[in-house]
């Protein structure tokens, strides 16, 4: 089973590397990408040094292209793909399938991966994505259970890549227009999620106020400890009630889940957090490093050392952790 | 003078059978031209079987209207892949697909492209074309500026529709937060949608109109109104316009396109009883703003 880590920067990409990711991901400084943040993301030149620190050390460094080309604004998302190749990218992670026809007519050899984004959830949208546009590799979408990802992957011909630990979307990756809703820029249109610039904070007597272009978030009472105010994890009036409304701040963690999923055949675990530290990616990918390599030398002892949750619960977001679809423990 | 034709979306929410049937009686009788039938939100609703979306779908094809079967947004499980067969089953009615996987299922026959298939660009378009697509929804967030690039992109013999009316669906989830609410599994969720005939409101803390719950979708709270816009619209080449179903004032609201297409003035429709209306994307803002266009 692979790890594959995030790299918001040269210096977390090295990270990553030093603690035993065998991919990175990567994203340009500009839309083309679902983590569009200032400040974050690759110049050509930082690109160059960290393929070539990758290569070196036989690691591989995906090129996540993974939003929507706009309207009048192909050509943007075309170079994006040229980029990657010429730069020497192992793999391109796209979602868009008018994207997808472009990057597999004109680099027949570039592998393909179908990004979380591309929301293919079964059997058929994955094989289609296949037949249609070779993709080698299916990023799976947070919404299965471990016994649907099983069947998928006896399924497929496709490697199956899933998610292992980092923040936790709620609705169904690539299918969420609630941030454009409220502040205009979505992960389709601009790659973000209530996008820092639509944030306010405000205090008053102690009472502080999360808002996002206005509109009130969340509200902490003096002392609560506050959190970034993404939309679907604020707090909300329903029926006369006040409180998540639609799901708490939470990250996923599969840890005690790893010897099933390299049992199922699932040939890549995913990190999220590109807009996270290199000391976050360090540590995450270190830890999931021993898990995975304890995992795969002896599955049936294996168990999940306290030291490796205490590493993960520092960088958990919320208070808790959580095995999110893979368990369903709501259903 | 502007034309286009006129289109009911799938009923999003769970109403009691003898609402819908009702329902669609009156529809039946109304100017729509284009009904689209089906579940696409929750494969646990059942108060209609799949028999039953066919039989309704002869009546209304009999009172005239083009009747199309729409297939599920979200699938996760084998509850949606039957639905799914058992639409690209009968070869009476066409289809509109809510994801891509839908494609496979039909075999090359035609099909609308639903709404949430993320189709922003020509190319993907030009994609969809090749597959069997015949007309497309546009997505919700487009705002007039990038819709009238994207028609330019699209490619011949390619319709377009676009909702102009109704709560915007605007995220799917596995998780279903209505019966989150009423603290009760998925799969034991004692079918309390169907006591929202809206969805439910979801509102901030200091009571500001934002979201709604219906299930596993996310909607907006506001009711989207681009009824003034429908001249316009017609006029940059959508070919049609799509009413979202909501509790009251769907049929106001079809009323309303059809007078507008015989030349009569624009006249305001009201949303559902504590609604408020949006139409933010069309201006290039955020989804949840409305902006005053009529004198």
């Amino acid at each position: 089973m692979e790890l594959v880590a995030p790299a918001g920067s040269l210096a977390a990409l090295k990270a990553a590397l030093q603690a035993g990711a065998d991919a990175v991901y990567l994203g340009l400084k500009n839309a083309t990408n679902a983590r569009n943040f200032a400040g974050l993301n690759f110049s050509e030149t930082d690109i160059r040094s960290g393929v070539a620190l990758a290569r070196g050390l036989g690691r591989k460094v995906l090129f996540a292209i993974n939003t929507f080309p706009q309207p009048g604004r192909t050509q943007e998302w075309r170079a994006a793909v040229d980029a990657a190749h010429d730069l020497g990218a192992h793999a391109v992670i796209l979602a868009d399938p008018g994207l997808l026809a472009y990057a597999r007519d004109r680099y027949p050899h570039l592998r393909l991966h179908l990004s979380v984004q591309g929301s293919a959830t079964h059997l058929d949208a994955i094989e289609l994505m296949r037949e249609q546009f070779n993709i080698q590799r299916v990023v799976l979408p947070r919404v299965l259970t471990l016994n649907e990802i099983a069947k998928l992957a006896r399924q497929t011909t496709v490697e199956i890549e899933v998610f292992g630990f980092g923040s936790l979307c709620v609705m169904a990756e690539g299918r969420c227009l609630l941030s454009s809703f409220a502040t205009g820029d979505s992960p389709n249109n601009k790659g973000v999620c209530s996008p820092a610039h639509a944030v306010r904070w405000t205090e008053q007597n102690g009472q502080l106020d999360a808002r996002l272009n206005g509109i009130l978030i969340d509200r902490y009472a003096p002392g609560e400890p506050a959190a970034y105010p993404t939309l679907c994890k604020g707090r909300f009036e329903v029926d006369g009630e006040f409180d998540h409304a639609l799901e708490e701040p939470t990250s996923l963690n599969a840890l005690s889940l790893l010897p099933q999923l390299a049992q199922m055949g699932v040939r890549a675990i995913k990190i999220e957090g590109r807009q996270r530290s290199p000391a976050y990616v360090a540590q995450v990918v270190a830890t999931l490093r021993a898990a995975i390599d304890a995992a795969q030398a002896a599955p049936a002892r294996y168990s999940v050392r306290p030291d490796w949750q205490a590493s993960l619960a520092r960088h958990a977001e919320g208070s808790q952790t959580t095995q999110g679809a893979f368990e369903r423990p709501w259903k | 003078m502007s034309s286009y034709q006129i289109s009911l979306g799938p009923l999003l929410y769970y109403w009691p059978r003898q609402q819908v049937l009702d329902f669609y009686a009156a529809v039946a009788k109304s100017p729509v031209d284009i009904v689209y039938l089906g579940d696409t939100v929750c494969s646990r609703r059942h108060e209609l079987r799949p028999a039953d979306w066919l039989t309704l779908a002869a009546t209304l094809r009999e009172a005239g209207k083009t009747v199309i079967l729409s297939t599920p947004t979200l699938v996760e499980s084998g509850a949606e892949v039957g639905q799914i067969r058992r639409i690209a089953a009968q070869d009476e009615f066409p289809i509109e697909i809510g994801e891509l996987g839908a494609i496979r299922a039909l075999g090359g026959r035609s099909f609308v492209a639903g709404p949430h298939l993320n189709a922003y660009h020509g190319a993907t378009l030009t994609w969809l074309r090749g597959q069997g697509a015949v007309r497309f929804v546009l997505p919700l967030e487009l705002s007039r500026v990038d819709l009238i690039a994207l028609l330019a992109e699209k490619p011949l013999g390619l319709q377009s529709e676009m909702q102009v009316w109704g709560r915007m669906p605007l995220a799917f989830s596995a998780r279903c937060f209505t019966a989150r609410h009423f603290r009760l599994k998925k799969d034991d969720c004692g079918f309390r949608c169907l006591e929202h005939p809206d969805g439910l409101a979801m509102r901030t803390q200091e009571d500001g109109e934002f979201l709604a719950i219906n299930g596993i979708q996310t909607q907006s709270g506001q009711c989207l109104d681009l009824l003034a816009q429908a001249s316009e619209l017609a006029e940059i080449g959508v070919d049609v316009l799509r009413v979202s179903p909501q509790s009251q004032g769907t049929l106001d609201a079809i009323a309303a396109l059809d007078r507008q297409r015989l030349g009569e003035a624009v006249v305001p429709v009201a949303p559902p009883a504590g609604i408020g209306r949006c139409n933010g994307y069309w201006f290039g803002q955020p989804g949840i703003h409305w902006l005053e266009t009529r004198a």
